[in-house]
This record gives structure tokens, sequence and C-alpha cells, in this order.
């Protein structure tokens, strides 16, 4: 939407009138947030009276990648309330406090009933005619005015692979635009393509069940007690049964407070440590050379690399002492079993897949891995991680995660889809870069679906001028997030309780989501929006689906071949066995739980890849003029960009604002008392929040968790500097300085 | 404790409390339950006899007609356990969810507990799967408590590090030294 002159900016659009002239948001956040939220929602519909009459659904957490089973409360088409759901064999009952009040999204007062469309002083409410019907009018005026890739659709990873599936259909069936992505892009990718890098595929190696069995565990850059709560159980289930607990982080998070060896690596030194840990086991003859000899290449040049890496020199460049890292060495090298898990610590770095690659080399090194209680997973931040990069929402890849650039996987999906390959877009443009296109002038037009950018991708002031300039934004969502306050048009969509489908979770396992309740008011189910949009855009015949099991067996016929291969899966298979696991390619299959038995990895040879990369720092270094470092992270209370926990009271209430911890070392030089505001200062921008001085953090670092939007927002101090391979974003390091604000 | 809300009969306010032990000093934090003590002091010592303790053991929160908000029972509790809440003027502590144990289920903290730091079970189950062990007895000065809760005990417990400092090499400056900076990179 364009920042205009006050009278052009005053002129609502019209059909036909050639241009959307849209008005620059006239309401103050104040205004806003009266009529659209966050409101804080703290009993269930109709209070704390105990109804009697409820039904109780079995069905999944809507939050992070563990998928814990819940069964939701329903009373008179309404969520009320949930019960643990004990039978289910990942959390057996057990959640986290997101899942316990995840239930207090519904009836809630923010809850988005019907389409919006922008006026001169905020919304008004449309019919759903209106609203679609203006929205196809952008797509077609956009897209005839510069070309079809200037309308661009942002999908999320929070979503079923149903929908997931369906959006990279609908970019590349009825948009016809290379410039789809998602969300996943600033969570998942560096591990997706080191995994692929490495072992061929994409995909935790291991079901956590294998956990318990490791007699060694290398934790980095994983924040399991807060991001994966349940988790934690696995872990220490594995100490119980005489594993020794390794955890590199520049936090002592709760995973590393009972950890047997803890490695405060300094943010942004991730792959020199690994390397320094390789170093000892080679030194020490830890490494299985038969394996390394029969099932992998490139483990020569590895060897050479890391010979530099003594721990002496290891410790100058990480920070870690070196009797700590030959320690970790000793404890990874020579152990029976082990798991090495990482997740966005490593990951949301320039060079996140490097990182990723340099662990992988431990585990790859040891040859444990493909056995009960030995090898290696990455955890999935959010719900539908795993499935969400699957279907076709990667501007990269088409489903069951083939490649867009491959002519076969091209022609195969063509074909499926009956287009012309020579239609089917190619590579389009990563989340990141969208933006950077739309502030280039050349992406016009954006539609978004459970997507909020302007909370989640650095560098916050660049995004919010971004959405400013967009001729047309659009936003799916069930609340009015803030990337949906600067929409020109808001369509209601649906909750995940109120739409039937699947979810892949962080171990590979496929479940079933079960519709507990309808959408409320108007508001509509998400698929049925984007089937409404592709009949208008005149491609009805390609979205024939009436139930969700529609889209699930045209999404599973067409990863049949591809490497996540979910073609032997159906609804009822799934819930008889709760959940999974693929590759399942026939119907009496039984699902792979465990990846690379016997030492089989999934390039077209059967070998593993070692990859070495020199230690190289990060896009922005600590310097004079800004020493310290700035790192973020997620609170256990909170989930993502906040949509729908910052509505949540007693979630608000448990963790109510931004905090910026800092070592008490680092507080006392620059007399800052605990509690006292302060002012976190990068290149991008500033924040002020309150100090929360803790023993926890390096001292040369400080850390802000990133859930809230507007002036306190982390990301708008943060570093849009991408990864060249997986195109993530530096979350985890760069920068800043710290002012006293007196 | 966000789960203890969620139980049926508790309606929105937890019977249990969270605390963070010392959040500058570690992210330690420590759920307080009812301990349930096999002679609980909190009764002994109410003067509206609101406290009573079920032939289970269970010791239950005040009785709303007995309850007079004295208080006398949250000083003479050795955990710390019972709150008086003024808006109501009654105390209230964990009844172990007395709803859900009494028909078969465990109650809500133990059950999502996602580190089973809250155990629902035997005392023999529990210390055959972890290294601790289970107490129930505990020593106040002169007073000696049983307790039906027990706490699971480190088996050797000879220094804890918290401050992450234990942690980084001596050699290195703690703080930021700017004139130091330009070999971080090296």
């Amino acid at each position: 939407m364009p920042a205009l002159p006050a009278e052009a900016a005053r002129t609502e659009s019209g059909k036909g009138t050639g241009a959307i002239v849209m008005a620059t948001p006239t309401l103050d956040e104040g205004t806003l947030t009266d009529r659209y939220g966050p409101r804080l929602n703290y009993e269930p519909h109709g209070g704390w009276t105990e109804q009697s009459d409820c039904t109780l659904v079995k069905t999944h957490c809507c939050f992070c990648g563990v998928q814990c089973g819940i069964q939701l409360k329903v009373h008179d088409n309404k969520v009320v309330g949930f019960e643990p759901w004990e039978e289910f064999p990942v959390n057996r009952g057990m959640l986290c406090p997101k899942g316990v009040k995840r239930y207090l999204q519904n009836e809630h007062p923010d809850r988005l009933l019907k389409p919006l469309i922008r006026t001169h002083d905020g919304f008004r409410e449309a019919t759903w005619d209106e609203a679609l019907d203006r929205t196809v009018e952008a797509i077609r005026r956009i897209q005839a005015q510069y070309g079809r890739d200037a309308f661009a659709m942002l999908g999320g990873a929070s979503m079923t692979n149903e929908k997931a599936y369906l959006i990279g259909k609908f970019a590349r069936v009825a948009l016809r635009t290379a410039n789809i992505d998602y969300n996943g892009r600033l969570c998942m990718v560096s591990a997706g393509a080191a995994n692929k890098m490495a072992f061929g595929v994409d995909r935790a190696a291991n079901p956590w069940s294998d956990i318990p069995m490791a007699k060694a565990i290398i934790i980095a850059g994983a924040n399991i007690g807060e991001c994966f709560p349940i988790l934690t159980d696995y872990i220490w289930r594995a100490r119980d049964n005489g594993a020794k607990i390794v955890v590199i982080d520049p936090r002592m998070t709760p995973i590393a407070r009972t950890a047997d060896l803890f490695l405060p690596v300094r943010p942004g030194r991730d792959s020199a440590l690994a390397n320094g840990i390789l170093h000892v086991m080679i030194k020490r003859g830890w490494v299985d050379h038969a394996f390394i000899e029969d099932n992998t290449l490139g483990f020569e040049a590895v060897e050479r690399l890391v010979e530099h890496y003594t721990p002496q020199r290891t410790e100058a460049i990480t920070g870690v002492p070196a009797a700590s890292i030959i320690r970790a060495a000793e404890i990874w090298g020579p152990a029976e079993t082990s798991m090495l898990l990482h997740a966005r610590g490593v990951e949301h770095h320039s060079k996140g897949v490097e990182n990723c690659l340099s662990y992988i080399n431990l585990v790859l090194a040891t040859g444990r891995i493909g056995k009960p209680g030995s090898g290696y997973g990455t955890i999935t931040g959010q719900g539908n991680g795993q499935g969400g990069r699957e279907h076709g929402q990667r501007c990269n890849q088409l489903p069951g995660a083939r490649d867009i650039e491959n002519p076969e996987h091209r022609q195969f999906i063509a074909d499926f889809w009956h287009v012309a390959e020579s239609e089917l877009p190619r590579t389009g443009l990563t989340s990141c870069e969208i933006f950077d296109a739309i502030e280039a002038g050349k992406i016009r037009g954006l539609l978004t679906i459970s997507f909020n950018p302007l909370v989640s991708i650095p560098d916050a002031d660049r995004t919010r001028a971004a959405l400013e300039k967009l001729e047309y934004l659009g936003c799916i969502d069930f609340f009015l997030s803030e990337t949906g306050r600067h929409a020109d048009v808001v369509l209601a969509g649906s909750l995940q309780e109120e739409d039937e489908g699947t979810v892949t979770t962080g171990e590979g396992r496929c479940v079933k989501l079960q519709r507990s309740v309808t959408p409320p008011g108007d508001a509509r189910v998400d698929w049925h929006i984007l089937s409404d949009l592709a009949t208008r855009l005149g491609y009805k015949d390609y979205f024939p689906y009436a139930i969700s099991d529609d889209i699930f067996r045209e999404l599973a016929a067409a990863t049949k071949g591809g490497s996540a291969d979910y073609s032997g899966m159906t609804y009822a298979k799934i819930e008889k066995n709760m959940g999974i696991f693929w590759p399942c390619p026939s119907f009496n299959h039984p699902g792979t739980p465990r990846l690379f038995e016997e030492g089989r990895f999934h390039h077209a040879d059967g070998k593993a890849r070692f990859h070495g990369y020199e230690y190289r720092p990060p896009g922005e270094d600590v310097d004079a003029e800004y020493p310290l470092f700035f790192t973020t992270g997620r609170v256990v209370s909170q989930y993502l960009s906040g949509t729908q926990t910052r509505r949540i009271g007693p979630l608000v209430d448990q963790y109510p604002e931004p905090l910026c911890e800092m070592h008490p070392i680092l507080a006392a030089r620059l007399g800052i008392l605990d509690g006292e505001i302060v002012r976190v200062k990068t290149r991008r921008g500033s924040i002020e929040v309150p100090a929360q001085i803790v023993r926890t953090i390096r001292p040369d670092t400080v850390f802000v968790p990133y859930h809230w939007p507007g002036r306190k927002s982390a990301n708008l101090l943060t570093n849009r500097v991408l990864d060249p391979i997986s195109k993530i974003p530096e979350y985890k390091v760069c920068a800043c300085r710290i002012e006293r604000l007196t | 404790m966000q789960a203890c809300m969620e139980c049926d009969t508790h309606r929105g306010r937890s019977m249990i409390h969270l605390e963070f032990v010392d959040r500058a000093m570690s992210t330690q934090t420590s759920p307080v339950v009812c301990m349930h003590c096999e002679d609980p002091a909190c009764a002994r010592v109410c003067p509206a006899d609101a406290i009573k303790q079920t032939e289970d053991g269970i010791v239950h929160s005040s009785l709303k007609p007995r309850c007079i908000g004295c208080s006398n029972c949250v000083l003479a509790c050795p955990f710390g356990v019972p709150h008086y809440v003024a808006q109501i003027d009654q105390m209230m502590k964990c009844d172990m969810c007395f709803d859900r144990t009494s028909i078969g289920k465990k109650p809500m903290c133990a059950t999502v507990c996602p580190s089973q730091a809250l155990y629902y079970g035997r005392a023999e189950d529990i210390e055959r799967m972890r290294v601790e062990t289970p107490i129930s007895q505990f020593q106040f000065g002169y007073q000696t408590v049983k307790t039906k809760v027990r706490l699971m005990s480190s088996p050797s417990a000879d220094q804890l590090d918290f401050d992450i400092l234990s942690f980084m090499p001596e050699s290195e400056d703690q703080v930021p030294d700017i004139t130091e900076l330009a070999i971080w990179g090296n």
C-alpha cells in the first residue's frame, strides 16, 4: 500500500480505476489495538462453570514441532478447555504452558469474523464477494502491468500439509508466479539444506524414542526447555540411563543447567567449535574408519581442514576453554550410542548451512547413525516445520520435496497438475528476498497467509516501509496481525482446530489433526478461501476439493517417488497408528521411523557426504562502535511472532514484555541496575527494554526474545544478511551497544 | 502452574506456585506443591478447624464455610505452601487434584509436566527409573515432618556452578574490551 499525497490517499480504490489507491493507516496504535487487539483472554467461553455435556476431540497442539497430542474439550461448537491425551506416545499427556492455554485463542474477542477492507480511517467489514473480487482484480492488474512474478505469495509452516500443498499449487497454477515462499525460510532451511547435502534427504534421522537410549548427547543451539519443552523428558530419561549430556549455547538455558558439560560458545563461532571437537576426535582415534570408507565421501578433505583447529586455537575463536573442547570430544568420541541434536542456535546464521554440516561431520565420523539410540536430528520449531517444507510452498521445491529445477521432477508435477512443463514457474525469491524486491519495486502485490513478517523478518523498519510500498497487500489470518494492519484486504481465515488435516512433526511422523469446531461468524476455512480465489482467477477445475481428505489424497499421490514419499498414507492409517513416518511408499508399508539403517544414505550412490568449512566471521561482527553481541530467541510462554500467544492472558502474565538479559559484570561496567530500562542499539535501530541481570549469559553478549511488535521488537535490531545457500537471515548474531537512558 | 488453573475445581486459580529459585544466578525453577504431611501443621494450627485430612492422606484446601482467613496455616507450613487469597478471604492450597485422583486420574500438574519434574506414581517406580532418591522425611529444627509427597534428592552434589564465568576460559577478558575486540574474529 503506497504512501501518497493526502488527497490521493483518501481515495478508496474502486473497480476498474486501473490503480488501487489506499490510505496510509490513519489510526494510531491505540485505536487499532482497541478494535483488533491484542486483547487478553483469561477465561473459557461461558466462564469457569463446569460443562457437563462436553466432547473430547483427540488432536494435536497448534504450536511447536513436537506436536503434542491433546484432547480439546468442546461444548456447543465451542472449544472450552482441554484434557491431557495420555495415550499419544510422543508426549503421553505432557504439555507446556502454550499447549495448556491454547484453547483460550478460541472465542477470543479479537477474532476476525468477517473480511475487512481498508478505508481512509482504518478498516470496514466487507462481504466475501467484495473482498475476493478486490483481491482478484489486484492480482490481475498487477500481473498485467508488471508481469506475473510481480505478485508474490507468502505461506507458513504452522499450517497443515494440505494447506502447504494447496498454497504451492495455487501460487504456481492460479497465480503462476515464481515468487512463493514461506516463513519456514526463517526457521528450518539451513538444517534442511545441510541435511540434503550430507544425507541426500531432509528429515531428522531418528525418532525421538531413540534419545533415551543414547549414552552421549550433544545439544547445540537448542533451548529445549523453552522451545520444545516435552523433549526435556527424553533428555532427562537418557541421563537417568547413564547418558552424558553436552550443551553448546551462549546462554545457560534450562537444559544447559543440568548438563554434564556446558560449552558457552561465543555467538557466531559454531562451525569453529565443531571443527575443534572433530580435531580432538581424530587425534585420539575416535573415528570409525571402516564406516567412513564404506559409507561416506569427503572425509580426507575435512581431516586436513580440522588439522589446524587445535583446542587452543579453537578456544581463541570460540571463547570455550580448550579443556572443555577436549572433554566434549572425550564424551562424544568413544560413546557406545549417541544423538546429536541442534536447532536455530546454529542454523540462524549467514553460515547456518556450514554450521549444520560441521556438526553433522561429528556424527558421520563416528559412524553412529541409523541405529537404535544413535543418530542425529534437527528440531523443527514450527508446528509443521517439517511437512510445511515438503509439499511445494518453498520457492525452490515442488511436492514430495522435489527440486523445481530438476527436469524430471518438473515434468512429473506438470503432468500431475495437467499444466505444460514450460508454464510451471522456476525458482523464485525467498522470503527476505521478496521484501528486498518490494523495496526495489519489482514486486508490487503480496498475499500472505499465517505469516507476520513485520514481527518476524529482521530489520523491521525496512519491512514496514516495504509493506507500505505495496500496491496491494492481502492477508489471510484469524487475528489481525501487525502485518495485517497494513493490509488492503484481510480475509478472515481459520484456526488449526477449525479444519481437518495432517502435520508432520519434527521426527518425521505425519499425524492427524481433527476438526473440533467450525469457524465462527463468516470466517472461513483457509483452503476454501484459496479455492475460491483460484475459481475467480479462472482455475476452478484445478481445485475440485470438497473435503480436506480430497487434498490429502492428491498430495500423497503427488509425493509418490519423491524424496518425502507419503503415497502409502491415508487418514485412517495415520489415525490408527498415531502417526506414520515418511517415507511410506505403499499402502502396506509401515513407515520409516529411523532413516539410514545399515548405513544406506539417500544420495544416488548410497553414501553420505562430509563437508568441511573454515570458520568465517558472522555477517556483522563486534567492533569498537558496537562492542557487544546481540542474539535473539524465544521464551517458553510465547510462540513465534505472538499473533496467537500475545492474546492469551495467562501466557502474557508469565513473561509480559521483552527483557534484555545481561551478565552482572557487563551491567556493573555500564552502571546498569536490574530492571532499569536500557537502550539496545544496532546499525538498524534501537529499542528500549528493561535489563534483566543474570549470570546465565556470556558477559560479551545480550539477549532479547523476539515475540513482540512495534518499538520493542528485537527484529528492529537484527541483521538481514542471508546464508548464501539457505537464505536464512542471521537472527542469532549481530553487533550492538547498550546505552543508559539517563 | 498454568495447568493447575485448568483443573475443574480450580477454575482459573493455580493452587501451586512456580518460583525461580534465584533467576539472577540460574534458570532453575521449582514448583511448590503441597507435601501432604502425615501430621499437617496447617491443620494443627487452624483455629476454625477448616483444613481436613481424608483417610487417603490428602490434606485438603480450606473449607469455605469455616475458613476465617487468619493465615495461621500460611505461617505454620514449613514448605510455604498455603496462600491466603484476599479477594475471597480464604486460604487455598494444592489438594492433589482431589477431583481427578479420586477417580483414578493423575493430578493435572504431574500429567502435563514436560520434564516430569513432577511425577505421580509409586515411590518404588521412580526409585527404579531415576538416579535420585525419593525423600519423605524432613527435619526443620527440632521438628521432624513426614510427608505423602516425596522430594527427589540429588545423589551427589559436591559442587554446583551457576555463573557462566565458571565455564569460560580463565584467561579471557570477561567484559568486552574495545582494544581487544579486533582479535576475536581470528
